[in-house]
Parts: structure tokens; C-alpha cells; sequence
């Protein structure tokens, strides 16, 4: 009996890395540019899309077509945060929030407008292999997705920790003015770290294809999702969002399993609402004044 | 009454009563269509006038309104559907239950200190979490919808809200009036000052021995009370309720645009805003059809569009710079 239940809980252990990822990118934006990426489902959505065009036309597999997206969204975070974005840092919250949902609305609705509103699956060769593990049955394709959402996120990890560059954004998330005092592009660094922001979308995106089919009514859901898993670990933090990822992956599987799959994202919410009454800075976050 | 009158000066004046004799008299020359787009406007007016007491002058960013909507449609309908309860006495417990929601909201986010975004988060949050509990409640329908039946008998009893478009008309008429008259008030009233004080800066306001808790709950009982009102009106406008729409993000989205493009923390922005965007939304629709684009969406790509653009070039929303322009109100920021 008890090997149903690790059943479900593994399935949703990889599944959350891949959503821990998608957060990823949502905290770092947030963390380091102070803006709420309100539009970030929406990106996962069109990453979804582009990973299905991508298999449909040249039979690239998902884990391989990350590549390019996650380099194409860099590329539109990096100019989206230069010709846009930074004009509306430090302004009202609701001013960035319609800025935000108005993108938000052109990207969901131009994806409805070419592809339709029925979901596009990519039908993988592998899709319906497993692993059999003693009593563990683990699908092939989380599995190896699950293995390329940890292997982008150590990446991002390694870069924020390691290079020049990431040191340089990490110094504007800390002390803003004290970047810009001792001589660091400030609007250079944010538009890198939205455009790494939208790079770990367009990963996750893609990752997303392989256990999920595209549709457009899944980007205000996936906006929903990344933002409670960052508030349950920790809006700005890095681990945390891998964390809440896991956290929010497995109490969607149980709760799907247990209960109702319509009522799992019940249990997201309520998780979510317990986390910001009790410690609204989240699992692995710091108070910030 | 004379607050609101005694801020315009006569241009102001003269042009609002043209606007409100306008409206009253919009039956008569309208067809069933464009009453119909005015009575959305006027609907969008009222529940952007709650909202924007809450925003616009408490400074409390909620991205969950459709949660009230939904909670004061769902109560009424209920009561008249089960019971026969009409909406006239439905609309009260309507209000409290909403309120109560409100109430909890608040004193969570208020009490925990949660604020700006976390705050917003926590409102939608509660918004989903009711939106699912309403799929799953059979004696309101469930994920199936409540439906107010339409009998044919009952036409044109006013006082059961069972009649034809002109009745909603002038009734959505009334709630945008009192809105803005509630606004008026409220915004020259010293709570009204008290909530201008916590938006500015909180910890002055409570220098200044201001109850900051009270001011903002009260804040969040008048907003989510008053939404409410805008829900039962909803629910019989419309004679059916589905979770996955009146709960929608998209709704408490919806909702907030008119105030945010008028302008927020102002009188007369969310009801300048929702006779710009309703509007907007149907010249689109009816200049796609007109340009032969039949594909779901161009509306919404537009729509988006010009939120971003607005809000690109006039921040502060359409109604200050229209004032500034035409010099309309003596005092209003």
C-alpha cells in the first residue's frame, strides 16, 4: 500500500522540480528587478508552444529544443526590460502590474489566435516508458525532464554564485544604490536577469511539453502556480523556489490522489495562505525591511 | 452631496449634468445593444468605484474582488433560487457573507503585516481557494452552475428583479451613482483623510495616532461590501453563476482596469475609465467582424495593447489629465 503513496509522492517530486524552475525564474526577476512578472505562465505557455512547433516541424525532442528557447526567451527578457521594463522599476505596483497583464493578455490571446484553443500534445517515442525500481514505477519522461530542470537550475545557482556577472547582480538585489555607486549598469543587470528570468521560463516551458499538453487557458494558471510556489519558499530566494516547487508538486499529487484532481490546487492555495499569515517571508526566505 | 458639488467648478458641473440627464434618458434613443453596452459600463463603474476605495484611497492593492461578486451572487441567487427569497431582502445577508469574507482577508493580511504584492497574493488566493470550494458544493450547483430560472409569469416583477433590460438599466444606473456619491462622501470625510494618511505613509498615519488597523478594515468591509451588491446585481442580470467564471482571475482583473486607466484615488476616474474600456472592447470586436478577422483573441491582443500603452503614457490614468486639460475640478490631485 505504502509503495501507491511514494509512487505518487516521487511523481510529484519531479514534477515540482519542473515548476521549481518556472519559479526560479519569477524569484529571480522579483528578487533583483522588485517586479512582479505577472505575465510569467503566459511565457511558460508560449515556451510550451515552442517546443511543440519545434517537434512537430523538425522532430526535436523537448529536452533538446530547451536549448533554443531558453536562449530566444533571454533574448526578448533582455529587450523586453531594456525598451520597457526599466522605465516602470521603482513605479506603483499597479502600474507595473497593467503593464504586466496587458502582455500577459496579448501573449496568451496571440497564442489563441494561432494555434486554437484545443491542446497540443507532443507525442514522444519514450512517452509511455518507465523505470521499474523494486516496487517504483517512474515515467522515463519526468524523469529525464525532472533531471534537466535541477541540472538548468544548478546552472543558474553556479553563474549567481560564481561569475563576475552574477556577482554584479547579486550586489544590485542587495544594495542598489551601492551598485550604482561604485559603477555598475544597473539597467544592463536587470535586463540580464529578466532575460535569465524568461530563460528559465522558456526551460521550464519546454520541460513542461513533455508531461503536459499546451493550451492556452493554462497561462493564468501557471502565472498562479509559479507565484504561490516563490511566496511558499520565499519571493527572492533561489533554493526556495526549487523547494516550494517540490513542496507544491507533491501536495498537488497527493491531493489529487487522496481527494479530487479538481480540488488539488485547493491545497496549493491553502498551503499558500498558511505561509504568508504564518511567515509571509516564506520557508526559505529572509525578512526584508 | 455638496462635497462632490462644491470641488467642480461650473464647467465641471454643467458637463455632469449633461452626463447624468444623458443617461437617464438613454432608453429612449438606445436600442436593446447599446443599452446593453451602457448598462456593462455603469455596472463597471459601481464595482470599480468599490474597489477603488480600497486601492485608490486605503492603498490596498486587492487582486481578488470577483471573490465578493461572486460571494454576493452566489448568496442571493441561492436565497431566491431554494427558498424565494427575492433580491431586495437576498442582497443583505449578501453583503454580510462578502463582508465576512472581506473581514477575514484583512484581518489576516492586516494583522500579519502582510502588504503590497503579498497582500494582492493573499486576496487572490482567497479568490481561487473559494473559486474550488464553489465547484464542489452541490447545493449551489457545484462546477454545473446555479441557474435563476426565467418564467415567463414572473416578467416585470420589479421588486423580484425579474424584468427586461431597461429595469437593469436604470438600476445599474443607480448603483454607479451611489458608487460615486459614496466615494464622494467618503473620500472629504475623515476617514476618507485617514485612509489617504496610511497610503501615503503608514507609519506617519500612525505617528498622527490614526487606528490603522480599523481605518484599513473598514476599508475592506465598505470595498468587499459594496462589491457585493455589484454580484447580485450580476446574478440576475445575467440568471446564471458558474465558479470558473465569476471567481476568474480575469474578473478581479477585469474589475480593477476601469479605476487604473481613469485613475485611481479619484471620483471620477473609474467611471471615466469604464466609458473608455467597455467601449474600447466593443469597437473591437465590432472592427474585427467588420474587417472580416474571424480568429479568437485579436480583440484581446488589442485590448492588451492599449492597457500597455495607456498606462505606458499616462500613468496616473486618464481622468487627472482630462481635468488638467479641460481645467474641470478645482482640487482634485
Amino acid at each position: 500500500m505504502w509503495t501507491i503513496y511514494l509512487n505518487v509522492v516521487l511523481q510529484g517530486v519531479m514534477t515540482g522540480l519542473i515548476y521549481g524552475l518556472m519559479a526560479l525564474g519569477l524569484s529571480v526577476i522579483f528578487g533583483v528587478v522588485r517586479v512582479v512578472n505577472f505575465a510569467h505562465g503566459e511565457f511558460a505557455v508560449v515556451a510550451m508552444y515552442a517546443a511543440f512547433v519545434l517537434f512537430k516541424i523538425y522532430g526535436l525532442d523537448p529536452l533538446i529544443a530547451m536549448a533554443p528557447i531558453a536562449l530566444a526567451f533571454f533574448a526578448i527578457g533582455f529587450i523586453l526590460q531594456m525598451g520597457l521594463v526599466n522605465s516602470f522599476v521603482g513605479r506603483a505596483e499597479h502600474e507595473q502590474f497593467i503593464l504586466l497583464v496587458g502582455l500577459a493578455i496579448i501573449l496568451i490571446n496571440a497564442v489563441l489566435m494561432i494555434f486554437g484553443p484545443d491542446a497540443q500534445p507532443v507525442n514522444l517515442p519514450y512517452a509511455f516508458d518507465s523505470y521499474l525500481i523494486g516496487p517504483l514505477i517512474i515515467d522515463k519522461v519526468r524523469v529525464y525532464a525532472a533531471i534537466a530542470a535541477v541540472a538548468v537550475s544548478a546552472g543558474l545557482f553556479a553563474f549567481f554564485r560564481h561569475t563576475r556577472t552574477g556577482t554584479a547582480i547579486r550586489a544590485c538585489a542587495d544594495n542598489l544604490v551601492g551598485a550604482a555607486v561604485i559603477g555598475l549598469n544597473v539597467k544592463r543587470l536587470y535586463a540580464l536577469t529578466f532575460g535569465l528570468g524568461l530563460a528559465c521560463v522558456g526551460a521550464a516551458g519546454a520541460l513542461m511539453e513533455t508531461i503536459a499538453d499546451a493550451a492556452p487557458s493554462l497561462g493564468p494558471a501557471y502565472t498562479l502556480l509559479a507565484f504561490t510556489i516563490v511566496i511558499v519558499g520565499g519571493l527572492g530566494s533561489m533554493s526556495g523556489a526549487l523547494v516550494g516547487g517540490v513542496l507544491i508538486g507533491v501536495s498537488e499529487a497527493l491531493a489529487g490522489f487522496l481527494i479530487a484532481p479538481s480540488m488539488k490546487s485547493m491545497f496549493s492555495f491553502a498551503l499558500l495562505i498558511a505561509v504568508l499569515v504564518l511567515r509571509p517571508q516564506g520557508l526559505m526566505g529572509r525578512r526584508v525591511a | 452631496m455638496t462635497a462632490l458639488w462644491g470641488a467642480m467648478n461650473t464647467r465641471a458641473r454643467i458637463l455632469l449634468g449633461v452626463l447624468v440627464v444623458m443617461l437617464l434618458a438613454a432608453p429612449l434613443a438606445l436600442d436593446r445593444y447599446f443599452l446593453s453596452v451602457l448598462t456593462l459600463i455603469l455596472y463597471f463603474v459601481y464595482v470599480g468605484q468599490a474597489w477603488n476605495l480600497m486601492m485608490g484611497y486605503a492603498g490596498q492593492l486587492s487582486l481578488g474582488h470577483a471573490l465578493y461578486v461572486g460571494v454576493g451572487g452566489y448568496v442571493a441567487a441561492a436565497l431566491w433560487v431554494h427558498y424565494g427569497i427575492g433580491p431586495w431582502l437576498g442582497v443583505v445577508p449578501a453583503i454580510a457573507i462578502a463582508a465576512a469574507f472581506g473581514a477575514a482577508i484583512g484581518w489576516l493580511g492586516f494583522r500579519f503585516g502582510i502588504e503590497g504584492v503579498y497582500f494582492a497574493l493573499l486576496t487572490i488566493a482567497f479568490a481561487e481557494f473559494t473559486r474550488i470550494g464553489f465547484d464542489h458544493i452541490p447545493f449551489v450547483g457545484g462546477a454545473g452552475g446555479l441557474f435563476i430560472p426565467y418564467e415567463q409569469d414572473r416578467i416585470g416583477e420589479w421588486w423580484n428583479l425579474r424584468g427586461g433590460q431597461h429595469l437593469f438599466y436604470y438600476l445599474a444606473f443607480l448603483l454607479a451613482a451611489v458608487g460615486v456619491l459614496i466615494t464622494a462622501l467618503l473620500s472629504r470625510a475623515r476617514l476618507g483623510f485617514q485612509w489617504l494618511a496610511i497610503r501615503e505613509d503608514e507609519t506617519a498615519a500612525r505617528a498622527l495616532g490614526i487606528d490603522v488597523f480599523r481605518a484599513k478594515m473598514k476599508a475592506v468591509l465598505i470595498s468587499s461590501g459594496m462589491t457585493a451588491v455589484g454580484g447580485v446585481f450580476y446574478a440576475f442580470y445575467n440568471n446564471s453563476l458558474f465558479p470558473t467564471q465569476i471567481f476568474n482571475i480575469s474578473r478581479s482583473i477585469e474589475l480593477i482596469l476601469a479605476p487604473i486607466v481613469g485613475g485611481i484615488g479619484t471620483v471620477f476616474g473609474p467611471v471615466v475609465g469604464a466609458f473608455v474600456l467597455t467601449p474600447l472592447g466593443e469597437v473591437l470586436i465590432a472592427l474585427t467582424e467588420w474587417l472580416g478577422i474571424d480568429l479568437p483573441g485579436v480583440k484581446a491582443v488589442f485590448y492588451g495593447l492599449t492597457l500597455m500603452i495607456i498606462i505606458t503614457l499616462v500613468p496616473t490614468g486618464v481622468w487627472p489629465w482630462i481635468a488638467r486639460r479641460l481645467d474641470l475640478v478645482k482640487n482634485e490631485p
